[in-house]
């Protein structure tokens, strides 16, 4: 299945390979070095998968080990009945969808104060990818009992300070995980992964080429209109890059929602779901058939993604 | 970017000047700003690690208070016996055997990548890209049952092969980027001394690579030692790892927020350090190196 994705998006123009046949041996000679790491990876990631879309096809719950039978497309059906199922589905994607459109849009302005000299430069650089560098437990650990906590978190803790601050003797106490259960999840989520959307849009900006830059200044383009004109189109790519993987990446987050909510108050995504359908009602067969639907999903995202991969790959190659 | 360089022919410009420079100087303070945010919370947790259980749990928050290493007395285990070092030992060797056993199989097939090309290498790097798109939970429950069946559950060498499988292609395609700079004389050279594929990639290759072979290394440690679904599922009391740990660690009652800000900050150590270390190469790991 993986491997339709792999073949299609890869029309780059082939570089004449520098080893060409000169009989099979050498071939195999220089095939060699490869194959472990594939067989390997074959082994381990798309035999299982397969074994998720044989399991898909049974009525399969493990507390009831003999009832065990054939059950055709019965589960996938289920799948779509099922209001938690598809309560996940709509989770997962509004999680997605909010967390990477606030990442791009704080990682590309940040990305644009970093893109200058100033004093420090390399420090608040260093200060700016330290969320993203904390272990996702830990930091979603952070986020429900330092920051969230309604009695002693620093979120009320700010609010008690700056109700003293305005003689309010009783501020605003919000049970932010409560009452606010998604959001709190896709906050703690873009405080993790803003930098990382960063670091690629610095990227790409640090690789706009400096001289059209500097002819668009001395013919009078202000800088909006650079911005717009120039960096924005050059960006394009790069952008489309962070979004894709970023997608790829929160479409498969488990820790944040394991952690912050277990899953509770409507914050179950779908790997929570499946983690939940397998691991605690033992409803196998459920659970890999929802796991054949996420993989479809990522399938389509991962297209566009691997596409634009490719785009910025090729580029690459040509330049050197 | 800066006005600096502009010539201060009329008495126009020099105005101008000073208005772009404090602009600039306004521009790198938000910049500061901004950083300093984003660190915040992380700040607090080290700040509030160091604080006394009854300082740490106040409101408004007790910004002042005396510093302490009480939560760290308590998280290594003072007062329960309880100690953490297990499941950070587990983790440890979970994540560097598996990063070993990433370089082993990747090195190689990097070099047949990008130095000693086979015939539709680009076909073959995209189908290993397209495995790391696949989500790992779509896997789990025939990986569960498989090492149930063979006795592999609650063993650090099952997390080893699945953080292995995890981390070579972004391996690979970080190593295939870094060796395609090593340039193809220096090999050749060491092939007509008859040196074997082994020998070049350990003696020529790798020293040459070394700093890309390094960054990739620490960004396969950070990956395998933060993982978690795969950890809770397929580990129980002996292979339990340092993330598992964390979450379970929660349960305690009564005020345990110092020890839980002090077990966060010791459990994120090694990946800062990784992380700080590597930060240059930081954004190419993260994008399967498409960008360099």
């Amino acid at each position: 299945m993986t491997t339709a994705v792999g073949t299609t998006p890869v029309s780059t123009p082939q570089p004449p390979a520098p080893a060409p046949r000169k009989g099979g041996g050498k071939a195999w000679a220089t095939r060699a070095p490869l194959l472990p790491a594939l067989v390997f990876l074959i082994v381990v990631t798309q035999l299982p998968f397969v074994a998720t879309l044989v399991i898909s096809l049974f009525d399969w719950n493990s507390l009831n080990p003999d009832k065990r039978s054939f059950n055709g497309l019965g589960n996938y059906a289920s799948v779509f009945t099922d209001a938690a199922l598809r309560d996940s589905v709509v989770t997962t994607v509004l999680l997605t969808a909010g967390v990477v459109i606030a990442t791009v849009v704080l990682g590309l302005a940040l990305a644009l104060l970093l893109d200058r000299t100033f004093f420090g430069r390399g420090m608040v650089r260093t200060l700016l990818i330290t969320p993203f560098l904390l272990v996702p437990v830990s930091a979603a650990l952070l986020w429900k009992h330092a920051l969230y906590n309604p009695e002693y978190g620093l979120f009320n803790g700010a609010l008690s300070w700056i109700g003293d601050l305005f003689g309010d003797t009783s501020p605003s106490q919000p049970d932010w995980i409560a009452d606010m259960p998604l959001l709190a999840v896709i906050a703690a989520l873009v405080w993790q992964w803003t930098p990382f959307m960063m670091l690629i849009l610095l990227a790409g900006l640090q690789s706009r080429p400096a001289e059209v830059i500097e002819a668009a200044r001395l013919d009078g383009a202000s800088a909006w209109q650079t911005f717009r004109y120039l960096t924005l189109p050059h960006l394009r790519r790069y952008l489309e890059l962070g979004v894709l993987l970023g997608a790829v990446y929160i479409v498969q987050n488990f820790d944040a929602v394991f952690t912050l909510t277990a899953g509770g108050l409507g914050t179950a995504n779908l790997p929570y779901t499946i983690y939940q359908t397998f691991y605690q009602a033992h409803e196998y067969g459920l659970a890999s058939a929802a796991g054949v639907v996420v993989v479809i999903g990522t399938i389509i995202i991962a297209t566009f993604a691997l596409r634009v991969v490719s785009s910025l790959f090729s580029e690459e190659a040509n330049r050197a | 970017m800066t006005a600096t360089t502009a010539p201060a022919s009329s008495p126009a410009v020099p105005r101008a000047a000073r208005r772009a420079k404090r602009r600039s100087t306004a521009l790198g303070l938000l910049a500061w700003a901004a950083g300093l945010a984003f660190c915040l919370p992380a700040l607090w947790m080290f700040l509030t690690s160091l604080h006394a259980e009854s300082d740490a749990a106040t409101n408004p928050p007790s910004l002042f208070a005396p510093l302490t290493l009480d939560g760290y007395r308590a998280f290594f285990g003072a007062d329960t016996g309880v100690t953490p070092w297990p499941p950070l030992l587990n983790s440890l060797g979970a994540s560097f055997f598996s990063t070993l056993l990433v370089l082993l199989l990747a090195l190689p097939a990097a070099y047949a990548l990008s130095i000693r090309r086979v015939r539709k290498w680009t076909d073959v790097l995209f189908f290993f890209l397209s495995t790391k798109m696949l989500p790992v939970v779509a896997g789990l429950l025939p990986i569960y049952l498989f090492a149930k069946n063979t006795g592999m559950l609650d063993n650090i060498w099952l997390l080893v092969l699945l953080y292995t499988s995890m981390n070579l292609p972004i391996a690979v395609w970080m190593l295939q980027s870094f060796l395609a700079d090593v340039p193809v004389s220096v090999i050749e050279a060491a092939q007509v001394d008859g040196a074997r594929l082994p020998t070049v990639l350990a003696r020529v290759v790798a020293p040459m690579a070394a700093p890309g072979i390094a960054a990739t290394a620490l960004i396969c440690f950070i990956f395998s030692w933060n993982e978690l679904l795969f950890a809770r599922v397929l580990t129980g009391v002996v292979a339990q790892t340092a993330p598992v740990f964390l979450t379970g660690f929660v349960t305690s009652q009564g005020l345990f927020l110092a020890q839980l800000c002090a077990a966060s900050v010791v459990v994120s150590l090694p990946v800062l350090a990784a992380g700080y270390a590597a930060q240059d190469k930081l954004v190419q790991g993260l994008s399967l190196g498409a960008v360099k």
